[in-house]
């Protein structure tokens, strides 16, 4: 394997009294789509500027390319930040504003003008190189941020929130644009954002934040179907909860004990002794609602209520009491023929023991 | 569907225009006050001297023909030349200045500022009498500079050019600062580290993005500055004595000891005719980067 786009050793960052990173170790390949995801205050933005060096590290190292970048200004550093809001030149043409990096590294003027047409054609700008920003929509001005970076074929584009600012409809159809740019130009993509689905649907391998901490570090898959701690299974995506005790630990999966349920077999991710208390996390869609206490053959079985019922277009949302304190979210698949439940009915929620998760916690 | 009682407020809304009768006031006391004399002064600076100093209405273009004598040529050029330096000093003492003030912390801001104005508390002329006791031959200056040994006998500052310029940069500083923290302040952060980001040095952050996004402000700074010092009347008298005299000064000459009111009319007229073609110039060029800048 050759060497890592970037490398990241054992990151401290104090902002004052408060601990912003707390020894952040993780290495991107050259590619690769990275995403840091994490509530706000988890120390994934203050990361990104210590790679881009705007801030220097307390503790630590930062290698770009095997290179060390330590105390190396954010102008030799062989990496370009997307800005949260863009902070495009407002003064300048969408054209100076994509030549800017090149014209500081006095690129010669025909190459400048080849590189900076064919980075406006990949974002479709090629026909607006003499608007100004602010007479750009927010999807442009935020396709020129892009185009200003890609430009310079970084080592790394860093992204602080790229799609943080843009409407609802245009974040769907951004991100799979930015996956496939990225797939195009074959840079190493860093992007921050707190929006988990977006980091899922865009990135190769994720990285969980929180308090200055990097929770768990794997694929989009790996996140969702194999959290390693609660934080993690809430923060990516919905997880439903149900605190119980170790009863019995199998090769692969363990027996759950529930007062006032019946027994419940789950995965397990860290080992497991008897006893020990655990958090049983299971996804919404993997749940079966029936009416018919015997039907099919799933795993696990526990009766509920339903106390909420929400038509949502594609699937409906199922709000399900299974005691006083315990409220599930179910998400059922909108077929079509059938009747949903109705609020009040009794049901029996049915899944799978490779569909929970238990998790020591 | 409609609604009667919406329609009808919203075409109220749309009918209702940008009155102008608060104009009214200010309209009137400057026709008065302001344009009415001025025009008076218009007609005097094409009038003749009367024998006693009064004005004898007798149309003569003589007074402005008299202005192109030398010697009031030279105090016409040392006014500008006056001008420009105080304006220039101003910017470069006061950029850095504003720079810092508007990135200080948000609480530390106010108090600089305060700083910046606090001079304005006292009476101008009071100010300058101070400087007039720190730049004479025996004053605080030369006495500190002689103490400390950098120079062996007192420099003459006092009643030279060099006076009447320290004097003007003191007076005109703050009007320097305001407007260009005005504009730092309005400066957003993340373009300037996108610059750097974007492989530009120290210099060329500060050229090519710095300068240019904060120019509304040099504008308005530079003209604040320039206007009232072209004119500027106290400063030359006290500081300049009657050795550097200043368009202010000679106006002020011609009214009240020759009593010549056409000439110094002429005079007056002269550099109003300056300073509107100066603003006019740096507006010109103003307004245009207002433009692209306005439409963020």
């Amino acid at each position: 394997m050759g060497t890592a786009s970037v490398e990241v050793r054992d990151l401290v960052k104090y902002h004052g009294a408060t601990l912003a990173v707390d020894r952040c170790s993780f290495s991107v390949q050259p590619g690769e789509f990275f995403s840091l995801i994490g509530p706000s205050g988890s120390g994934k933005t203050t990361t990104l500027r210590l790679l881009a060096g705007f801030e220097q590290p307390d503790h630590g190292e930062i290698l770009i390319e095997g290179r060390s970048m330590r105390s190396i200004a954010p102008n030799h550093r062989p990496v370009n930040l997307v800005f949260q809001n863009y902070a495009l030149f407002p003064h300048l043409t969408v054209f100076k504003n994509v030549a800017f990096g090149l014209e500081m590294r006095h690129i010669a003027r025909s190459e400048v003008n080849s590189r900076v047409g064919a980075a406006l054609d990949m974002v479709r700008l090629r026909d607006k190189p003499d608007r100004f920003p602010s007479q750009l929509s927010g999807g442009e001005q935020q396709r020129v941020a892009l185009a200003r970076a890609l430009v310079n074929r970084p080592a790394v584009v860093l992204l602080d929130e790229p799609l943080g600012a843009l409407d609802q409809q245009l974040r769907q159809d951004m991100r799979m644009e930015l996956k496939a740019i990225q797939e195009q130009v074959g840079l190493t993509f860093i992007c921050v954002t707190h929006h988990q689905e977006e980091a899922l649907t865009m990135s190769d391998r994720v990285a969980v934040m929180d308090r200055g901490r990097i929770l768990q570090i794997g694929s989009p898959r790996d996140m969702y179907e194999s959290p390693r701690s609660v934080f993690v299974a809430n923060f990516v995506g919905i997880s439903n909860q149900l605190t119980g005790r170790v009863d019995e630990v199998n090769a692969a999966t363990c027996r759950i004990h529930v007062p006032g349920m019946p027994s419940l077999v789950a995965r397990y991710q860290a080992s497991l002794t008897v006893g020990t208390p655990i958090i049983l996390t299971i996804r919404p869609e993997r749940f079966v609602l029936s009416r018919d206490q015997h039907e099919s053959g799933l795993d696990n079985r526990v009766p509920a209520r339903i106390d909420k019922a929400v038509y949502n277009g594609s699937d409906m949302h199922y709000r399900l009491r299974l005691t006083d304190r315990v409220f599930w979210t179910a998400r059922v698949v909108n077929g079509g023929d059938q009747k949903g439940f109705t609020v009040g009915e009794s049901v029996y929620v049915g899944w799978n023991a490779g569909d929970g998760v238990a998790l020591t916690e | 569907m409609i609604d009667p009682s919406s329609t009808a407020s919203r075409h109220h809304s749309t009918r209702q225009r940008h009155p102008y009768w608060p104009l009214i006031p200010a309209v009137l006391w400057m026709l008065a006050f302001f344009l009415l004399p001025l025009l008076l002064v218009f007609a005097i600076s094409f009038a003749s001297r009367g024998l006693y100093g009064g004005v004898r209405w007798v149309f003569s273009p003589s007074n402005y023909t008299m202005i192109l004598d030398p010697l009031y040529l030279w105090i016409y050029g040392r006014s500008i030349l006056l001008a420009f330096a105080t304006t220039g000093i101003c910017l470069v003492i006061g950029y850095p200045l504003a720079y810092f003030i508007a990135r200080a912390p948000a609480r530390w801001q106010g108090v600089w500022l305060l700083l910046v104005i606090i001079p304005f508390w006292t009476n101008f002329l009071v100010r300058t009498y101070a400087w007039m006791f720190i730049l004479r031959t025996e004053g605080l200056l030369n006495t500190v500079l002689l103490d400390v040994g950098m120079i062996r006998a007192p420099i003459e500052i006092l009643y030279t050019d060099w006076a009447v310029l320290i004097g003007l940069v003191y007076g005109y500083l703050p009007f320097m600062v305001l407007p260009l923290y005005a504009a730092i302040e309005r400066l957003n952060r993340s373009v300037v580290e996108a610059a750097w980001d974007l492989y530009a040095n120290g210099w060329s952050v500060f050229w090519r993005v710095i300068f240019p996004l904060t120019k509304s402000g040099i504008i308005a700074g530079c003209l604040l500055v320039f206007i009232p010092t072209i004119g500027a009347y106290i400063t030359p008298d006290l500081l300049g004595g009657a050795k550097t005299m200043m368009v202010g000064n000679l106006i002020q000459h011609e009214y009240l000891v020759i009593r010549d009111w056409p000439f110094g009319s002429a005079i007056s007229f002269v550099l109003m005719a300056l300073v509107v073609l100066g603003a006019l110039m740096y507006f010109k060029r103003g307004g245009v980067f207002e433009d692209v800048e306005g439409r963020r």
